[in-house]
């Protein structure tokens, strides 16, 4: 198998039919993609396959000779953090975030296609990424931030001004 | 009012005495633990100055945060406790989740099972609290569950970072001969002003873990307080938004071995056919090995990756041996006995439920039965462990909430002294109550005895997951009410079935169960409402699977059958139902007030909105907060009903981290409505139905409603936010419905009667 993960070849010998999660998990190392389902029920796998995005769980990675792969690993550049990245830093988005890589994943492919998404649109690109947490609010926040949509200050720090002392 | 002056002096004394010790006990326990877990550790350059607090040579301070990070943010708040008191940023600290050591053990959650009404502030609860602590330490428990993390780090984290800046000034006055109250502290570093001069605390730290601790000392007033009390950038946040290796399935070694497992449909089945030989002819399949536990009986496999683990399993294609044709018609039939029976314990009694049922005409009474279902904690990551067995010593590397029962359980299986065992607590991905087992470590550790030193990394698929939870247990209520004429509740009776979470899990504890099982009745009985005549008791069913904690516990259906029935009567009596629940709250102003907040946020006017659009309210006090909801629910042209805003105001007391704590009840609002909307996990023929999250589904993102939360602090006392969030949102939801269509729908999921957009 010859492919490209991140920018960098990759080179491996496994079942065809091994599903693309497990040849980045277990044979690569990649560990920010994740397992959840296995069936493409909750979006914990996502990752861009030539910049769209996939459920890396059911795609077999047989299907994907000299395909170009980029995972989440894959977003910051050095030390710097994806746009995306850094909204979701600044809402503070993940709780447990176990689902994040994905959510971030399917965020990055919905915003290189539409930069300014309506709530609708968020919602339509958004439905396939379960979280467990309920963290859906602070991802709304997150991808109308990264979009310029939302330029206030953050949720997260605006919160202790409405503390009734009683 | 002389019997109430005696019993005011006994308890006084009480509640004084213990106090008393209380202080000095919280000094001790950090000064002098039942065992410092990092004291004479050979490979570690750290000096251990508690154990909570770790300074390495390098300078770098380390906070040991002794309870499980799965989301609730509890690495950033209880290291802030510490940070508060030892003058060091949140930003220059490191963060981890230590071993599992009895100095860590939660005295809060034992505390919470004591017979003692947590909104009851009186002398006599503060002796029992404080007796639990001592209990607590006994049995060494280290758990991170029951919303009781940061509540039970408050005064022992705080002090523990006095503790360890006063012992590091000492030092420092002792080098430089000067008075140690003349010192300051600052950015990590002792100070003297008069010099000025200024050294770093990485170069007391080796001299100062010789001393002898100071210990009197009190934390700092909250006046002065420059982290607590502010929204945190969470100390996770970096990581998980980087895709770090971070989790217990993120394990990864240069030498390693995957597997997974097949267990049986219900505890103590075992297999009567199973195709090892189809299984082991799969290229990269390495062993299948029995597997038995408390828990059930099955195999695991053993492979060079995950994902032809799960290829053998499947093919392992077993037959079980179950004669069981456990269903949903034994459920009922089981449900039915026990109402039939009557009985149970009687959690709360007060006034004369039956006489005023027995004068009362018929037209009086209001009757209606309730139902919930099992239900699956769906964690997002599912069950895992690594374990690595070599040289007579294991480890083990997982999420869980319980690493002193995971390290005792493993010992035990494997038939090694606990002293052998090391637990690794990763990060979790979800928890909520499913991790506090120790299914998944055992499993990987038996496993791991055929590994021959090489670690295995044990993943469950998810219907491996989904079939093999602890179970929120299904619940039936019986209520009926006696309504005067002038719509004042007269009495209310509630009898509330399930099965005993604390049976199910003393048994596979391998104990017995004691005394009364609070979380049958928690989120009614317990409840702040004052009736006359109120009696709540709980008739017991059998299950033949187990049963666990899911967040919220007995509180996510009690508070549902006891709002949802609230609402029925406030609609009978044609009262208002927030206006009849602050009837009923007479003398806890804390939650009158959350009550009154949430009306005002949701401009409620009873529940009506105008066409096709409703307001449902619900009220739950748990783990020690006052929750109120609102959730307002429309209607489209294809009768699909969309959730489409919930307001919460809530009350846990002292908030040290606002945007963590709104977060938490935001969290457990969703998690409660999906439960509402669409979950539940059926029995047929001894199995559970659903597998994977196409028959178990949860909420999704263009479903969820847009949630504010305010938050007050009326409560003198401190309360959990990871599940006080869930309670109140299922009946709030319920009742929205019910006003939206004019039909009471009293058996959950809601998507069996109505449909979801």
């Amino acid at each position: 198998m010859k492919l490209t993960v991140n920018g960098q070849p990759a080179q491996f010998d496994v079942d065809p039919e091994m599903p693309l999660l497990w040849a980045l998990r277990d044979v690569l190392g990649l560990m920010g993609t994740k397992f959840g389902c296995g069936i493409a029920q909750c979006g914990a796998c996502t990752v861009m396959v030539d910049g769209m995005p996939r459920r890396s769980c059911v795609t077999p990675v047989g299907s994907l000779e000299d395909a170009s792969i980029t995972t989440i690993e894959g977003l910051a550049v050095g030390d710097r953090p994806h746009p995306v990245q850094q909204a979701w830093i600044d809402e503070q988005v993940p709780q447990c975030g176990y689902c994040q890589a994905g959510q971030i994943m399917s965020a990055v492919a919905l915003l290189e296609e539409n930069p300014e998404p309506s709530e609708e649109e968020i919602a339509r690109a958004m439905t396939g990424n379960y979280c467990r947490c309920g963290t859906y609010p602070a991802i709304r926040a997150a991808i109308l931030r990264a979009s310029g949509q939302e330029t206030g200050p953050p949720a997260a720090n605006a919160s202790e001004r409405t503390i009734d002392r009683g | 009012m002389g019997k109430l002056g005696t019993i005011t002096r006994r308890t006084l004394l009480v509640g004084t005495a213990a106090i008393g010790a209380g202080v000095a006990f919280v000094a001790w326990r950090v000064n002098q633990p039942l065992e410092n877990p990092f004291r004479g550790n050979p490979d570690s350059g750290d000096t251990a100055l508690n154990p909570f607090v770790l300074i390495a040579e390098d300078g770098t301070v380390t906070i040991v945060v002794p309870r499980a990070e799965m989301g609730q943010g509890v690495t950033t708040t209880l290291a802030a406790l510490v940070a508060e008191e030892l003058d060091v940023g949140l930003s220059d600290i490191a963060v981890i989740h230590g071993p599992a050591s009895s100095a860590y053990y939660n005295a809060a959650l034992i505390t919470s099972a004591m017979p003692v009404e947590p909104w009851d502030d009186g002398m006599m609860a503060d002796g029992f609290r404080q007796f639990a602590g001592i209990v607590g330490k006994v049995m060494g428990m280290q758990l991170t569950g029951g919303s009781t993390s940061t509540r039970d780090a408050f005064d022992r984290m705080r002090i523990a970072g006095a503790c360890a800046r006063e012992t590091l000034k000492a030092t420092a006055a002792e080098v430089w001969n000067v008075d140690r109250s003349t010192l300051q502290t600052r950015n990590g570093s002792v100070i003297d002003p008069s010099g000025p001069r200024s050294v770093r605390y990485a170069e007391l730290a080796s001299a100062a873990a010789l001393r002898e601790p100071i210990t009197d000392i009190e934390p700092r007033d909250p006046s002065e307080w420059t982290i607590l009390g502010r929204s945190q950038h969470r100390v996770d946040v970096p990581a998980k938004v980087r895709g770090a290796p971070i989790f217990g399935v993120d394990m990864a070694f240069d030498e390693m071995l995957y597997g997974t497992v097949a267990m049986g449909p219900l505890p103590g089945v075992k297999a009567k056919k199973a195709d090892r030989n189809a299984a082991l002819a799969i290229p990269g399949v390495r062993a299948v090995v029995p597997l038995s536990s408390v828990y059930g009986e099955g195999f695991g496999v053993i492979a060079d990756n995950t994902w032809t683990a799960f290829k053998a399993r499947e093919a392992l294609a077993i037959e079980w041996e179950s004669e069981e044709s456990y269903g949903e018609t034994e459920l009922n039939a089981a449900f039915d006995e026990a109402f039939d029976a009557g009985g149970g314990d009687v959690h709360r009694d007060d006034g004369d439920v039956d006489s005023i049922f027995s004068e009362a005409a018929e037209d009086d009474i209001l009757a209606a039965d309730y139902a919930v279902p099992l239900l699956a904690h769906a964690t997002m990551e599912p069950m895992n462990a690594t374990a690595r067995l070599k040289d007579g010593k294991l480890d083990i590397w997982c999420g869980n909430q319980a690493p002193t029962l995971v390290r005792r359980f493993c010992a035990e299986g494997l038939g090694l002294d606990e002293e052998d065992c090391r637990v690794h607590t990763m990060m979790l991905g979800g928890g909520f109550g499913r991790r506090a087992e120790f299914d998944f470590a055992l499993y990987a550790a038996q496993m791991a005895e055929r590994t021959d030193g090489i670690p295995v990394k044990v993943t469950w698929c998810r219907e491996e997951d989904t079939r093999h939870d602890l179970y929120r247990p299904p619940a039936r209520a019986r209520c009926r009410a006696r309504l005067d004429g002038d719509g004042a509740i007269a009495a209310l009776d509630m009898q509330l079935a399930s099965p005993s979470i604390l049976g199910s899990l003393m048994g596979r504890m391998g104990m017995s169960a004691f005394g009364q099982d609070a979380t049958m009745s928690e989120g009614a009985g317990n409840q702040p409402y004052r009736l006359e005549n109120f009696r709540v008791s709980t008739p017991e069913i059998d299950l033949p699977l187990n049963v666990g904690f899911w967040r919220s516990v007995g509180n996510s259906n009690n508070a549902f059958f006891m709002e949802c029935f609230l609402d029925e009567i406030a609609r009978s009596a044609d009262r208002d139902p927030l206006e009849l629940r602050l009837s009923l709250l007479d003398g806890f102003e804390p939650a009158k007030a959350v009550l009154r907040k949430v009306g005002e946020m949701a401009n409620w006017q009873g529940g009506s909105v105008g066409p096709n659009r409703a307001q449902g309210l619900a009220f739950c006090f748990s783990f020690n907060t006052s929750v109120a909801q609102i959730v307002e629910v429309s209607r489209d042209d294809d009768e699909r009903i969309s959730i489409d805003k919930v307001w919460c105001a809530a009350d846990c007391g002292l908030v040290l981290d606002p945007a963590i704590v709104r977060a938490q009840l935001s969290g457990g609002i969703v998690f409660g409505l999906s439960s509402a909307m669409m979950q539940e996990i059926t029995l047929k023929d001894g199995a559970v139905e659903q597998g994977n999250f196409d028959t178990y589904p949860m909420m999704r993102y263009h479903q969820c409603p847009s949630i504010e939360v305010s938050l007050s602090r009326r409560q003198t006392f401190m309360g959990g936010v990871g599940e006080p969030g869930t309670p109140p949102a299922a009946p709030a939801l319920a009742n929205a419905v019910a006003a939206l269509t004019g039909e009471r729908v009293r058996t959950l999921p809601l998507n069996k009667a109505v449909t979801f957009a």
